[in-house]
């Protein structure tokens, strides 16, 4: 274990303050990241404290604001797939909420971890992209689009929380993960689509979780044989330890061809 | 008056250390307190093969606060006591290394930072040697064997058709879910006491006499509740339990040695990967003529238990069948990665997965209305037939029974309604040899030991150990019911080396049956001389191989088992195009069990080996890099979940077995025996591609299912 | 740092890094042992305890974060004079527990399945035991116990 010290602010105000006061200091959600990490002492440079978030209240909640559906950063996976909002407003992030781990990683995870870790596999980000999601922080809004920079790499600045995640109403998504095993998989391939506007969203198949312009670019002009195509030369695949480059350009286009005949479940 | 007692064998009585499982005081080795235990850890090469060429400990850190312990420490034999004396407990310095995460050197600390921290500041510097990883360019041999019956090469010709096929099986790790451990403490003249997880309290205690040049008396080697084996903890327990005890020598203190599940993956023994190779013979009318058969197993950079496991891989290779004409050619070599072990099945599955999957072959390719389960009726032995190995079976033969249940047991076969999801059955007939192989029981003539006590309660005295797999529980009523007293009033003593005889290894299909008899033997004569004597009293009961079993370990010829247990599985596939996974809908399987002597852990002893037998056949995968794993987390090393998981639907047959207590065979291996090539042939079903390998994952799938378009597509 | 909770309906209070993890307060400084730890990464969920009724991995909680919650461990499913709960006994009963490393957790899931679904068919117990690990049963007799509870 990393020695680090435990801060627990009392409100959104304290955290910002300790987070821009404290060296070193890692926000700590629901820790199904950062706690293994800090066990297993993986996180370079070690962090010197962590800044538990995890019970903010305005961290938490599913809400409508300013005709978007809002969630709290620190909002677990179960209390999304709980909302009655997110079932009406982005059953697509409730879906792929569900494939996350399973009971007890859904208790646990949150999108801010998952948009703060920016690991290329996070389940939600693909979506996150489909809606054109905004990432909120303690000063800024920052469109999903523009979020991540490169191989767990983001644009927030080192001493910004993420607040909430805000997407628009009424956007049809659909999602597949692709991840071996039925539950407690890492994904392989993860996509999420909307059709209009064309969004096309990858995970796994790049450094960062990303928007297949080509085959965006396809689909608006409604060419469907040409959004499948066009996706090969969208992603850049590697062979890792959980797949090959090959299967996962296969499967991209195998579950865009999926996802584009299936019938949105809104 | 007494009322007759309710007899305990054939019910599914509560499990003896239940309530302790299910309120958490069961005690497992990490969850034992010691008073002024130190941590210890295993410090590892980084390479596959060279040497050490030094070993330095940074003296800019404090080494005073930390124990280490280097092969200069080792009181006795710098060995792992097993089959050859090839395994050193620590690599020495200048000497070879030959696998990656090979044990070089032991820390302990008080606390766990100082002892991360120690581990640090030691470096190993090394010269390199070329590694050989893969079989093909193996060539140290660990052991052969050569299996005749019969002459294939005088009828070859008389076949109407050789189908020839080669067949890859993979790497598995066990994954029990309590990684391995040990406790070593101090005790008074020179003893060490080791409590730790292990299924083998006497293998452990030979180590520890070898390598720490104990008396019998000095070793005390005690087992703990054991969170699984699956063979896992059959020998690797051994090298656990020697370096904590060599930690606790030099530390003068006791010292704790609790793997993590990282280090349980990259160092422990998987089950042998291998390629089998079969050319079978047949009429045109399907009589079987020959089987020609090639087993190369991968034993790792070690020997360990290697020439066993391929002995039974071999034994087994020519399937359930009664063939005229068999030659087995198998061979086990070295290579430089981790040493491959025991795990349930312990080479059978390797072969039998071969086996199975040449029924399917032969009777695709014969054509003309035969399916695969024709032939196997046609080919399967039966009362009275011979086996590879010469031996004539003479009784409790459930290949029909199973055949026939399991036939029974499965449900309507529904295609799918999905366009992407294509479904798909296939069948797989097995048989397990129960017990040691050949002469093994005999040389090892386990021993158990019963009490009466004064109290008029009665004591199991054994080192076969309980697993999860019911050893206290099905002994007790066995006892009970040799006794003809109630089950509460007989009571099992714990594994520990200096109460309980030597009854062998908790291994091999042998605990219920060779076992379980001696306990039924001596509760049979101790009610006997209860009659004319008053307790306290005594029985030592040994096995004696009995007069009709012969073996020749020379040529591989005679009784290999004293007898076999027999399965038939059905699985049920859903295969999806889109992302090539396979999903193992349902799954039937047939088991003649000679005599279901606890029916609820019968059936969960089959149901949880045939679920470790679908993870291999699907999602169990090791991809190995520079000579290591690289699934060494369980997020890479993936088994299946609840939500992967088939239902299972067990049939017991009650086949009785003569010299099986109350008729019991054993089972505990053979359940791992059938999915696999069930489920590959399920695939197959549902696809028309066969794979011929194990794990079938969605990578390999989808690469044979656009294969296999392609060539549609060339040839329209 | 002084954190102070709820366990098994007992308050407690322990001095420890408010950055360390729960299994390791639970096991260590407050000895209960029930609660196992199979992989420190949220994979087997053999550390599974509930935290305010809902179940999750305790090798990924820092106890600072449990600080006025109630938690629940194996240890404290039966009753204060011992008597088994109806799971416990289902477990017993059905063959569910065999090695038993995996037990409390999956007990522990189990429990909370049955208080938050009426009736759960057996696609919502799968569903609901995914995140334990289990290498000795197949599943099979651990979601025929916990159906059996249900009636």
């Amino acid at each position: 274990m990393h020695d680090v010290t435990y801060l627990r602010p009392t409100d959104l105000k304290d955290a910002v303050q300790l987070y821009r006061t404290t060296p070193g200091c890692r926000p700590l959600a629901g820790g199904t990241d950062l706690i293994v990490m800090l066990h297993a002492r993986t996180l370079r440079p070690p962090p010197r404290a962590v800044l538990d978030v995890w019970s903010l209240l305005e961290l938490k909640g599913v809400r409508r604001t300013q005709g978007m559906l809002e969630i709290g950063a620190a909002e677990s996976y179960t209390g999304i797939i709980r909302s009655r909002d997110a079932q009406e407003h982005v059953p697509a992030l409730v879906a792929a909420a569900r494939t996350i781990g399973a009971a007890q990683i859904q208790n646990r995870g949150t999108l801010g971890g998952n948009l703060a870790n920016a690991s290329p596999a996070g389940d939600t980000l693909p979506v996150l992209l489909a809606y054109d999601a905004v990432v909120v922080t303690d000063r800024r809004s920052i469109p999903i689009d523009q979020f991540f920079t490169g191989y767990r790499k983001t644009a927030l600045q080192a001493d910004e929380l993420i607040v909430a995640v805000r997407m628009p109403l009424g956007r049809r998504v659909v999602f597949r993960k692709v991840g071996t095993r039925a539950a407690q998989a890492i994904s392989k391939v993860v996509t999420a689509v909307s059709r209009s506007p064309a969004r096309v969203a990858i995970g796994s198949v790049a450094e960062v979780p990303l928007r297949a312009r080509r085959a965006e670019a396809a689909l608006e002009r409604g060419d469907m044989e040409g959004a499948i195509a066009a996706v090969a030369d969208d992603i850049r695949p590697i062979d890792d330890v959980r797949s090959t480059a090959a299967y996962r350009r296969t499967v991209t286009q195998n579950v865009l061809r999926e996802l584009l005949s299936v019938k949105p479940a809104l | 008056m007494c009322p007759a007692p309710v007899t305990a064998v054939g019910r599914s009585v509560p499990r003896r250390e239940g309530a302790d499982k299910v309120t958490g005081r069961a005690r497992y080795t990490d969850d034992i307190t010691v008073q002024g235990a130190w941590s210890g850890r295993t410090i590892r090469s980084t390479i596959a093969r060279g040497a050490i060429r030094s070993i330095t400990l940074d003296p800019a850190f404090d080494w005073s606060r930390v124990v280490v312990v280097t092969a200069d420490d080792i009181p006795g034999d710098n060995v792992v006591q097993l089959i050859r004396e090839d395994q050193p407990v620590l690599a020495p310095r200048g000497g070879e290394i030959k696998h990656k995460e090979e044990p070089i050197l032991l820390l302990a600390a008080s606390d766990r930072a100082t002892l991360e921290e120690a581990a640090t500041h030691v470096r190993i510097e090394y010269e390199l040697a070329n590694p050989v990883f893969e079989i093909g360019s193996a060539t140290e041999v660990f052991s052969t064997v050569e299996i005749t019956k019969g002459d294939v090469a005088s009828v070859e010709r008389t076949a109407d058709l050789v189908v020839e096929r080669e067949f890859r099986v993979g790497l598995q790790e066990q994954l029990y879910i309590e990684p391995q451990g040990a406790i070593a403490l101090p005790e008074a003249d020179g003893a060490f006491r080791v409590v730790g997880s292990l299924q083998c309290p006497y293998y452990v205690h030979r180590a520890l006499k070898r390598a720490l040049k104990l008396t019998d008396q000095q070793a005390i080697v005690v087992q703990a509740e054991t969170g699984g084996g699956f063979g896992g903890k059959e020998e690797y327990p051994s090298i656990v339990a020697v370096h904590a005890a060599l930690l606790a020598r030099k530390a003068g203190r006791p010292v704790r040695l609790i793997y993590d599940r990282h280090e349980d993956l990259a160092a422990t023994t998987k089950r042998h990967p291998g390629v089998i190779r079969h050319r079978t013979g047949v009429k045109k009318d399907g009589t079987l003529v020959f089987q020609d058969i090639e087993i190369v197993l991968d034993g790792g950079a070690y020997c360990t238990l290697t020439p066993v496991v391929l002995s039974r891989a071999a034994i087994h290779a020519a399937g359930a069948y009664s063939c005229p004409n068999v030659r087995i050619r198998a061979r086990a070599v070295a290579t430089n990665t981790p040493p491959n072990g025991a795990f349930r099945g312990f080479g059978a599955p390797q072969s039998l997965f071969a086996a199975e999957l040449m029924v399917e072959h032969v009777a695709e390719q014969l054509g003309g209305g035969v399916s695969s389960v024709d032939l196997r009726r046609k080919w399967m032995l039966r009362l009275g037939d011979t086996t590879a190995t010469g031996q004539v079976l003479t009784e409790s033969v459930g290949s029909e029974l199973v055949l026939d249940a399991a036939l029974k047991a499965a449900t309507t076969f529904q295609p799918s309604n999905i366009p992407t999801v294509r479904r798909g059955r296939g069948l797989s007939l097995v048989f397990h040899g129960s017990g040691f192989t050949g002469s093994g029981e005999k040389k090892l003539s386990g021993t158990i030991a019963m009490e009466a006590l004064a109290d008029g309660t009665f004591r199991i005295l054994t080192a076969s150990t309980e697993i999860g797999q019911g050893t206290k529980t099905i002994f007790c009523q066995l006892a009970a019911d040799a006794l003809g007293v109630p089950l509460e009033r007989v009571t099992i003593a714990p594994q520990d080396t200096s109460l309980v005889p030597d009854s062998g290894p908790t291994v091999a299909s042998r605990t219920a049956m060779i076992v379980g008899r001696l306990v039924q033997e001596a509760a049979a004569e101790i009610k006997q001389r209860l009659q004319r004597e008053r307790p306290p009293l005594r029985v030592d009961k040994s096995y004696i191989q009995p007069d009709s079993i012969h073996w020749d370990e020379a040529t591989y010829r005679g009784d290999a088992y004293p007898v076999y247990a027999w399965a038939c599985t059905i699985a049920d596939v859903d295969v999806d195009t889109t992302t090539g996974e396979v999903r193992v809908t349902d799954l039937v399987t047939a088991v003649d069990c000679g005599k279901a002597l606890h029916p609820v852990m019968a059936e969960g002893q089959i149901e949880g080996g045939c679920l470790q037998a679908v993870g291999w056949a699907t999602i169990e995968e090791i991809k190995m890099k520079d000579g290591g794993y690289q699934n060494d987390r369980l997020a890479t090393y993936l088994i299946p979940t609840a939500l992967d998981a088939p239902r299972i639907r067990t049939v017991l047959i009650e086949n009785p077995y003569s010299r099986g207590p109350f008729g019991a065979k054993g089972i505990g291996e053979l359940p791992m025996d059938g999915p696999a090539p069930a489920v590959i042939a399920a695939i197959h079903d549902a696809t028309g591609v066969w794979l011929d390998e194990v794990p079938a994952t969605p990578e390999k799938v989808l690469a044979a299912l656009n294969g296999a378009q392609r060539r549609e597509a060339a040839q329209s | 740092m002084t954190v102070r909770f709820t366990l098994n309906g007992v308050p407690v209070s322990v001095e420890c890094a408010g950055s360390r993890r729960l299994l390791d307060t639970l096991r260590g400084d407050l000895g209960k042992t029930g609660t196992k730890e199979g992989c420190g990464e949220g994979e087997c969920g053999a550390c599974s305890v509930l935290i305010d009724g809902e179940v999750v991995d305790s090798c990924l909680v820092a106890v600072g974060q449990v600080e006025g919650r109630n938690v629940l461990t194996v240890e404290g499913l039966a009753g204060p004079d011992g008597t088994l709960s109806r799971l416990q006994q289902a477990f017993i009963e059905h063959g569910a527990a065999q090695c038993g490393i995996c037990t409390p957790g999956m007990l522990l899931a189990a429990h909370v399945l049955l208080q938050r679904t009426i009736r759960p068919s057996a696609a919502d117990v799968r569903e609901g035991l995914a995140g334990n690990l289990c290498r000795c049963t197949g599943y099979t007799k651990i979601i025929e116990a916990v159906l059996s509870c249900t009636t």
